[in-house]
């Protein structure tokens, strides 16, 4: 199996990974892969760097998908996109809604635009949904999505689930009470709790908090069966979770987290690409031995930088080999850093080209 | 500028940065470097896990000051503990006479509708429970890990946002004290971390004007983690180099030493590009930290990262003579 078959037997792709390892990019360079071998493809980016807007040579993305010009004749379609997450949930509570009255009051209530906007898993439970719309509702062969930044990346998989338990806590059914018209049988201790915490934040909050549950009365059900489709989206077998680390041993603790992770939730990572590798250079006899003996002279200083670069390869090869055996028998593929920055279409293709052609499963 | 005066110019530093910078390691660093200039020093780490830990070989860090270094002749001591919300929390009600309920708010999960409600409140939970700790005045320094890339800028500016969003109570007593904290330079200062690399600049200015304009706290040096020495001796061909040294090279020998040189040399132009181009567009000076050789951070890494940083210190102008 190798990455050019993970991708070619997938219609979506998940990619996982830590901050700071090239996820966006690395989605980019798939999504970009499987267009110039004709299939319509779609990247979903969480927080690009103005720098991979500008490599597509677009102004900037949103939450549309936007066509990227200039690929050569004979390729399919790439499309790119920028998650919001509040337009996203936005829509969502348009979809669910009984009507426009509750839109809107949803909408303008400010509890729900601090949801929207900054409860933990929110972001990652709208890159799901997005990247249900896309792969179910629109024609694109291929949607390739990038995860939020978080420590916690796979909180992309619970997030919907998350979302689901927070709507259906019992505090939010104590809060929802007033509206209701209920006083009988008022659980007297929460709101004593209640009374506490408005002491601390404000009457005003409590209220606003109060009118949200209310305004979304009827809406869970919807939101529960969406997380449901969600979900079993996410675990077909044409869904591919791949795996994107940098070799240095912080970030290859972190990728084998994600697997264990991906293993208990019954996911198995379909491809491990990790970026960033220390090229491999034809190996001189001791080298360091030399740089010693030579310091100081030009010889002295190319015996130096050989040999760091081969005490770099050594340990990096040494933290991949755990983890390689782990995932077998999905391919490894190795990046090694380029010399180059990804500014353009250009450079993107040659970091693909990169990807694909050492695409090797190593044997470990 | 002498360290000792670098690392006390500011009760607090705050070292913040983009994923996969570093920013661990030189918060790291930056604790051995204090330490060893005599400095009583604090670690704080406010994500709950991370390598900062296994860095120093002890075990995770908690909520009670666990000890890293023992206080010796010249050493200073170092101390690292976390200062997650939900602990935060419960010493805040504590130290508010609401202690019955802080056990049924985490509990029943009310932490959460709050925490939704008023955005921001974890961290200015986080940020009041620092605040105190420099109040203590217990530490000659402590050095705050940041949370990763953009979060650092909601980190800090929930003070600011809650002194608006909830007008009176103790919130807002929290958010104009930790406001205050912020705001002064003899108190705390961020460092910003990055690595000299097209992505992590970018994030790193945009970040930089931010924090200058949205939360008014004040920037020390730009770390610049991972710069490659220059090394003019790889710009020879190395069997002339060889000839120089009087030895003689294989073909192939000569052939790999020139591959690797070709590449550090592009790779090293590439950080000097970044670098100028950081240097251009953000009027702070940098503290550039050695490139180490090694895919797994020890002990011998951060000391080397530890005495890069006190050299660069050392360069840095002495603004008592300026």
């Amino acid at each position: 199996m190798s990455l050019e078959s993970v991708v070619a037997q997938s219609n979506v792709i998940v990619c996982c990974g830590s901050g700071g390892v090239g996820k966006t990019t690395t989605a980019a360079v798939i999504a970009l892969h499987a267009a110039l071998q004709g299939r319509k493809t779609v990247v979903v980016t969480i927080d690009p760097a103005r720098r991979l807007a500008d490599a597509l040579g677009l102004d900037g993305l949103t939450n549309e998908p936007a066509q990227i010009p200039g690929l050569p004749e004979g390729s399919g379609e790439m499309w790119a996109m920028m998650l919001d997450t509040k337009a996203t949930f936005d829509g969502l509570v348009r979809r669910y809604a009984a009507d426009s009255n509750q839109t809107e009051q949803i909408l303008e209530n400010s509890f729900y635009r601090n949801i929207s906007s900054s409860l933990s898993g929110t972001q990652e439970y709208m890159a799901s949904e997005k990247l249900y719309e896309l792969a179910i509702e629109s024609d694109y062969d291929l949607v390739v999505v990038d995860t939020p930044p978080t420590r916690n990346a796979l909180d992309f998989l619970e997030a919907p689930r998350r979302l689901a338990k927070f709507l259906d806590h019992r505090i939010y059914k104590v809060l929802m009470l007033p509206t209701r018209g209920i006083v009988k049988a008022v659980n007297v201790a929460a709101q004593t709790l209640l009374r506490s915490i408005s002491k601390v934040v404000g009457t005003e909050v409590i209220a606003d908090a109060v009118a949200f549950f209310g305004a979304f009365e009827g809406m869970e059900q919807g939101f529960k069966e969406r997380a449901a489709e969600v979900d079993s989206l996410l675990s077909q077998p044409d869904t591919a979770f791949i795996l994107i680390a940098s070799p240095h041993a912080d970030t290859m603790a972190e990728a084998q987290f994600f697997a264990a992770r991906l293993r208990e939730l019954k996911i198995t990572v379909r491809a491990l690409i990790v970026n960033r590798m220390q090229p491999r250079f034809g190996a001189n006899h001791s080298p360091e031995d030399l740089a010693e003996r030579y310091a100081g002279t030009p010889l002295g200083e190319q015996y130096r930088c050989l040999a760091e670069a081969q005490h770099l390869a050594r340990g990096e090869q040494k933290h991949l080999l755990g983890l390689a055996q782990e995932l077998a028998p999905a391919p490894v593929v190795q990046v090694p850093v380029q010399a180059f920055e990804v500014s353009n279409m250009a450079t993107l293709q040659m970091l693909g080209q990169a990807m694909f052609d050492t695409d090797v499963t190593s044997e470990a | 500028m002498d360290p000792k005066q670098f690392l006390t110019t500011s009760g607090v530093i705050i070292v913040a940065g983009k994923g996969g910078v570093g920013k661990t390691a030189v918060s790291a660093a930056l604790a051995m470097a204090s330490s060893s200039v005599g400095l009583r020093t604090l670690i704080v780490e406010v994500e709950g896990k991370s390598g900062l830990a296994s860095l120093f070989n002890s075990a995770q860090f908690s909520y009670s000051e666990i000890q890293l270094v023992e206080p010796s002749l010249g050493l200073g001591e170092v101390r690292a503990r976390t200062v997650l919300p939900e602990d935060a929390l419960l010493d805040y009600l504590k130290d508010h006479g609401l202690k019955r309920i802080s056990g049924r708010l985490v509990s029943t999960g009310a932490l959460d509708v709050v925490a939704t409600a008023v955005p921001g409140i974890s961290d200015i939970l986080v940020l009041g429970k620092i605040k105190q700790l420099e109040r203590s005045r217990e530490f000659d320094l402590i050095i705050v890990d940041a949370p990763a890339a953009g979060h650092a800028i909601t980190f800090l500016r929930s003070a600011s946002g809650l002194e608006d969003a909830v007008k009176v109570g103790p919130i807002n007593t929290q958010a104009k004290d930790v406001l205050a904290l912020l705001n002064d330079p003899t108190r705390c200062r961020v460092l910003l971390v990055t690595s000299p690399e097209e992505t992590p600049v970018n994030e790193l200015i945009e970040t930089a004007y931010s924090l200058e304009d949205e939360v008014g706290v004040s920037l020390g040096p730009v770390v610049v983690n991972g710069v490659l020495p220059e090394l003019p001796g790889l710009q020879a061909n190395p069997l002339e180099a060889a000839a120089q040294a009087g030895i003689e090279l294989q073909p192939s020998e000569a052939q790999n030493l020139a591959d690797a040189a070709l590449f550090r040399l592009q790779r090293t132009a590439l950080q000097r590009a970044q670098l100028d181009r950081m240097a251009q567009e953000l009027p702070l000076a940098q503290l550039l930290l050695p490139y180490v050789f090694t895919s797994e951070l020890g002990p011998d890494g951060l000391a080397q990262l530890s005495n890069g940083l006190l050299a660069k210190i050392r360069d840095l102008p002495d603004p008592s003579r300026s």
